[in-house]
């Protein structure tokens, strides 16, 4: 059967047989060998040795053991994961696009540069902001670059006290990360009951040492910051900037921008709101957005239109620098800009609304076996605080590991910390009435399967390639390597 | 409402509402200030159908020219064999999340192994995380990791021979994250290992970065590096070509402390500069101190082999602001992609690689040379890429080159050219280079 | 039901000191090592480093946590427990017995802050 495949490629290897073709080398008279033999490797290369359809077969079968948004629902809260149209995957192989060195003269690559200002162009515009990077090549790589343009801003300024920055205790792990690699001190402002910021405990906080604020809205709830404008104003109030982080875009489409929010600085992740795959992990993208004023410190190379509407490369003298090689992940930027033009401007109003209306449908209609914390109408995500009934002792781990044998992905788990048991859930606007109420069926199913029959959810998952894994041996004697395995008796044959 | 990624009728909204406990849309986004509602549309392009898409974005691609790739400078052209789209493109690969619930990821998951194992093997350093965004940030990391592990240092040397893009990312890095970094002049086309030495010997260096090869394409040669760089207790760092690293000695026989720079020459598609793929590796003495994320085996409870993210706690989502660093994600495909590349090469063909790109370059190198108008500007040993001075005029020289659909030969200094010729290059398209080069004679 | 031993010293952030003359075992507590669930590594300094009262010296992790050690007393580390390097585990099967670092304190005074066995059980509840 296929999904018992359980081979490594190296497993696979016989010495003698080759998966590539090379030309015949037409200059053998220059050999490897006038190489001086201080720089030449001497260690064997352990990579495998196997043929083509080995290779094939080989990993077509690990794909077989892979759930992707393809196969079926992830309703992840704060991951937006959403249709990935295939038309945005015929414009990325473009040989125009696939072909081009990231050096090559700017009159040689007009198209391309064409494409990352107009989607600067459209990215602007959604988000209420003057211009944008499209260079960081993750949210978290976003978060980060955002926080370097505020720090930038402020040593423009001549202003060497600003070293923190606000992050809200509900906020993503990669805020406080981002802001420590940034180099700047993070205070963390309480959260009210419902994971917004509590303005009365930001206010004591702002002073002159201050650099900003980073906050998502909605946040990590879904619950929308109504205080915003008032946040806004005293941080602006204080010398100091407002970033958003822009994992939570989704529903604001069609409904509201960041930039008229007040937000000075933000990132966008076009792997969650505009369509791109996720590829596992990547590869992502990104852009972060800036308002007027602030242009000029985003990160080079930037790219430009000259006054005879010719584009060029660009490196500002007063740009934060550079943080990556070449101008990000150029063939990502295809996909979401394929994406936007698909949608337009008369689809992409309705984004926001119908992710938001998906996410109150699944809340409403489930609140009677799951605890919901916050009533009230949210955004495109809600959390649970686990099941209503938990005398049977089953956990939201459990309830999630069930899931997965009724062919759905779990939500997201034990995010936000503000809520012990906590299962995020963020159905997208791609997703139709029909798959949501098959998802509130099996749910409900789970929650009554955690009364009658505890045993079987608290043991799950039953029906994937593998079950339950032992995480605390991965990580007490790390085998990260084919090497490795071959050297430890836990994994003899 | 409809469209055909959003699948809602009428008739759906209507129930939804209902059940939602609402009357209208808009009722949904009652907490939203009144100032702050978008009360206009978007003044973005009306909706394209996909034959308009076709057409529209495909006519943006043929304002780029496409050419035969002769320099490097970072980004390589080299073969990418044609099972490799075909594997990437299947939708549980394409589309899948990052393998959190790891009994749904094993295919994820296992090819992270695999590559993790493949990158041990050439750069060999027993550990390897899944990847990073890119070489520049990869090797901005490893800065961070040189002052992380350092009890009280904060200074980290960087060859000035890493590659211009290179020392861009770790100047910027450097600035915010508090490193004091301090270059090692050149010498010659190489590191001039003197300075270095008197450098490391005041005591307060945490870490040295240099490249192999160098941004000149030419082989460094870095005996005694890691004896006066341990001596001092810093952390020796190497950016490589990790194509190169199947011919070459490598970080872990030079006895460096970590590896890391871009996949991207493993086969990826120069796509304008991304998607590429960092990576890093290091020593098992340092593995707790790697970024990103790692991948190790395990087994299940039905004692299954299996393979699970492992060492969360150093991760962000963890560890928050004490974490090793921000990075959340990595560039997982492109991981696949050098993965199933690796494969299918083997030890063979990525030594075949090598060996064709060497031949080639320095068949072109030569004939340039005996055109009496070109000559080596370093007589330094290199692979594949290498840095010729010319009495042509340069901007003549490229534009006509590039009339012929040719990119090549970029200006580091004024007259001085980097030319880089690999397997991928035809003898038809050496020879027209050639003679177009000639024609300006 | 955590183990509370008598005559040793306490901190709020559950680490014990347990003294010997001039010299101080460090460790955490039973209390602490239910919470982290099963350890898998433990991030101790090197010997001869020196450790503050109420600076971080180190941390603990488990699969899904990872907590930092705050020093009690101020000093310079004589021994650090080596076992602890392959058999992280062993925290967990008694905390107590399996200290984390030996000190050398510079301030014997010091432990007059921290908490005796009853004040760290009232702590606990």
């Amino acid at each position: 059967m296929i999904r018992q495949y359980d081979k490594l490629i190296f497993e696979l290897s016989k010495k003698g047989r080759q998966g590539y073709s090379l030309p015949q080398n037409a200059h053998k008279e220059y050999s490897l060998d006038s190489i001086p033999s201080y720089a030449c490797r001497k260690a064997p290369l352990g990579l495998p040795e196997v043929g083509e359809f080995d290779v094939v077969r080989h990993y077509t079968n690990l794909s077989n053991k892979n759930f992707g948004l393809d196969t079926g629902f992830y309703p992840l809260g704060s991951c937006t994961m959403k249709y990935n149209p295939k038309i945005n995957e015929e414009m990325y192989a473009l040989k125009g696009f696939t072909s081009m060195h990231p050096l090559q003269p700017a009159e040689s690559v007009q198209g391309a540069l064409e494409l990352y200002y107009n989607l600067n162009v459209l990215l602007s515009e959604l988000a209420g902001l003057s211009e944008f990077t499209i260079n960081p090549f993750a949210g978290a790589h976003g978060e980060l670059t955002g926080l370097m343009v505020m720090r930038q801003y402020h040593m423009k300024r001549g202003d060497e006290k600003r070293i923190k920055v606000i992050v809200p205790d509900s906020a993503h792990g990669t805020n406080p990360a981002s802001a420590a690699v940034c180099g700047l001190q993070v205070v963390e402002v309480k959260s009210t009951s419902e994971g917004t910021i509590d303005v009365e405990n930001l206010k004591p906080l702002l002073d002159d040492t201050v650099a900003g604020i980073m906050m998502t809205n909605p946040n990590t709830l879904g619950i929308f910051e109504k205080e915003i404008l008032e946040i806004a104003k005293l941080v602006h109030e204080c010398g100091g900037l407002l970033y958003y982080d822009g994992a939570n875009l989704n529903p604001m489409l069609g409904k509201c921008r960041p930039g008229d929010m007040g937000f000075d600085i933000m990132h966008i992740n076009l792997h969650k709101t505009f369509s791109t795959p996720h590829g596992g992990g990547g590869p992502g993208s990104g852009p972060v957005g800036v308002r007027k004023g602030l242009e000029n410190y985003l990160p080079n190379p930037h790219v430009r239109k000259n006054a005879e509407g010719k584009f060029y490369i660009d490196f500002d003298k007063d740009s934060l620098g550079s943080i990556s090689g070449f101008v990000g992940n150029f063939g990502v930027m295809v996909r979401a800009y394929t994406y936007i033009l698909s949608l337009g401007k008369e689809n992409i109003k309705n984004v926001g609304p119908m992710a938001t209306l998906n996410a109150n449908y699944i809340k409403e209609s489930l609140k009677d076996c799951f605890e919901l914390p916050i009533s009230g109408v949210c955004k495109h995500e809600f959390v649970y605080d686990g099941l209503k009934d938990k005398s049977t002792g089953v956990t939201t781990l459990d309830v999630a590991k069930r899931l997965l044998d009724y062919g759905f992905h779990a939500p997201t788990i034990y995010f936000p910390l503000l809520f012990h048991q906590a299962i995020m859930i963020e159905p997208t606007e791609t997703e139709s009435k029909d798959t949501l109420d098959d998802f509130i069926a099996i749910m409900r199913k789970i929650a009554k399967e955690a009364i009658e029959d505890p045993d079987t959810v608290k043991n799950a998952p039953h029906h994937t390639p593998v079950r339950r894994l032992d995480e605390t041996t991965a990580a007490r004697k790390p085998i990260l390597t084919y090497k490795d395995m071959l050297d430890d008796d836990n994994f003899k044959a | 409402m409809s469209n055909k990624y959003i699948p809602h009728t009428e008739d759906d909204i209507q129930e939804m509402l209902k059940v939602s406990g609402v009357h209208t849309i808009d009722d949904l986004y009652q907490d939203i200030p009144e100032q702050v509602i978008l009360k206009r549309e978007y003044d973005i392009p009306s909706a394209m159908s996909e034959i308009e898409i076709r057409k529209f974005i495909g006519g943006l691609s043929e304002k780029n020219k496409i050419c035969s790739i002769f320099t490097g400078a970072g980004a390589y052209d080299h073969y990418s064999p044609s099972v490799i789209n075909q594997i990437i493109s299947r939708s549980e690969f394409l589309t899948a999340y990052t393998p959190y619930q790891a009994e749904i990821s094993q295919g994820t998951l296992q090819y992270i192994f695999e590559f993790q194992s493949m990158m041990s093997e050439l750069t060999g350093m027993p550990c390897c995380n899944a990847s990073m965004y890119d070489g520049p940030t990869a090797c901005a990391e490893s800065m961070m990791m040189c002052v992380a592990a350092a009890k009280k240092k904060n200074k980290v040397l960087y060859a000035a021979t890493l590659l211009l893009h290179v020392r861009r990312v770790l100047t910027t890095y450097a600035k915010f994250h508090g490193v004091n970094l301090v270059e090692i002049p050149e010498k010659d086309g190489v590191t001039d290992k003197s300075v270095m030495d008197s450098l490391l010997s005041v005591g307060d260096v945490a870490g040295v970065i240099v490249s192999q090869p160098n941004a000149y394409g030419i082989i460094e040669n870095f005996t005694g590096y890691a004896e006066t760089i341990h001596a001092q207790k810093a952390i020796f760092v190497m950016y490589t070509d990790p194509s190169a690293l199947a011919v070459l000695k490598t970080p872990g026989e030079w006895d460096a402390d970590v590896a890391c720079g871009d996949g991207q020459s493993l086969g990826i598609p120069l796509n304008y500069g991304g998607p590429y793929v960092g990576f890093m590796g290091s020593t098992k003495a340092l593995e707790r101190k790697l970024p990103g994320r790692i991948v190790g085996a395990t087994h299940d409870i039905e004692g299954k082999r299996a393979y699970v993210l492992t060492l969360q706690a150093r991760e962000q989502h963890i560890r928050r602001e004490k974490a090793n660093s921000n990075i959340c994600s990595n560039q997982s495909l492109m991981a696949l992609y050098v993965t199933i590349y690796m494969s299918l090469m083997g030890p063979k063909g990525l030594k075949e690689v090598n060996e064709l790109s060497y031949s080639n370059s320095h068949y072109v190198c030569d004939e340039l040379c005996k055109t009496g108008h070109f000559s080596l500007v370093y007589k330094q040993p290199f692979l594949k890429e290498f840095l010729v001075k010319t009495d042509l005029p340069v901007e003549k020289l490229q534009k006509k080159l590039l009339e012929n659909s040719i990119f090549g030969g970029i200006e580091l200094r004024p007259g001085e050219l980097l030319f880089c010729v690999t397997e991928n290059r035809t003898q038809d398209e050496i020879e027209q280079l050639l003679n177009v080069i000639k024609s300006m004679l | 039901m955590s183990k509370i031993i008598e005559g040793l010293y306490y901190s709020d952030s559950h680490e014990f000191v347990k003294v010997e003359g001039n010299t101080a075992f460090v460790g955490i507590t039973d209390y602490a090592q239910q919470q982290l669930g099963n350890i898998v590594y433990v991030d101790m300094p090197d010997t001869d480093d020196e450790v503050s009262k109420d600076e971080e010296f180190g941390a603990v992790e488990s699969v899904k946590a990872a907590s930092d050690l705050i020093s009690p007393i101020s000093g310079k580390v004589i021994e650090v427990n080596e076992s602890l390097v392959d058999n992280p585990e062993l925290v967990n099967k008694d905390a107590f017995e399996n200290w984390i670092i030996k000190v050398e304190m510079s301030d014997p005074s010091e432990l007059d802050s921290l908490m005796d066995a009853k004040a760290y059980e009232k702590a606990c509840e």
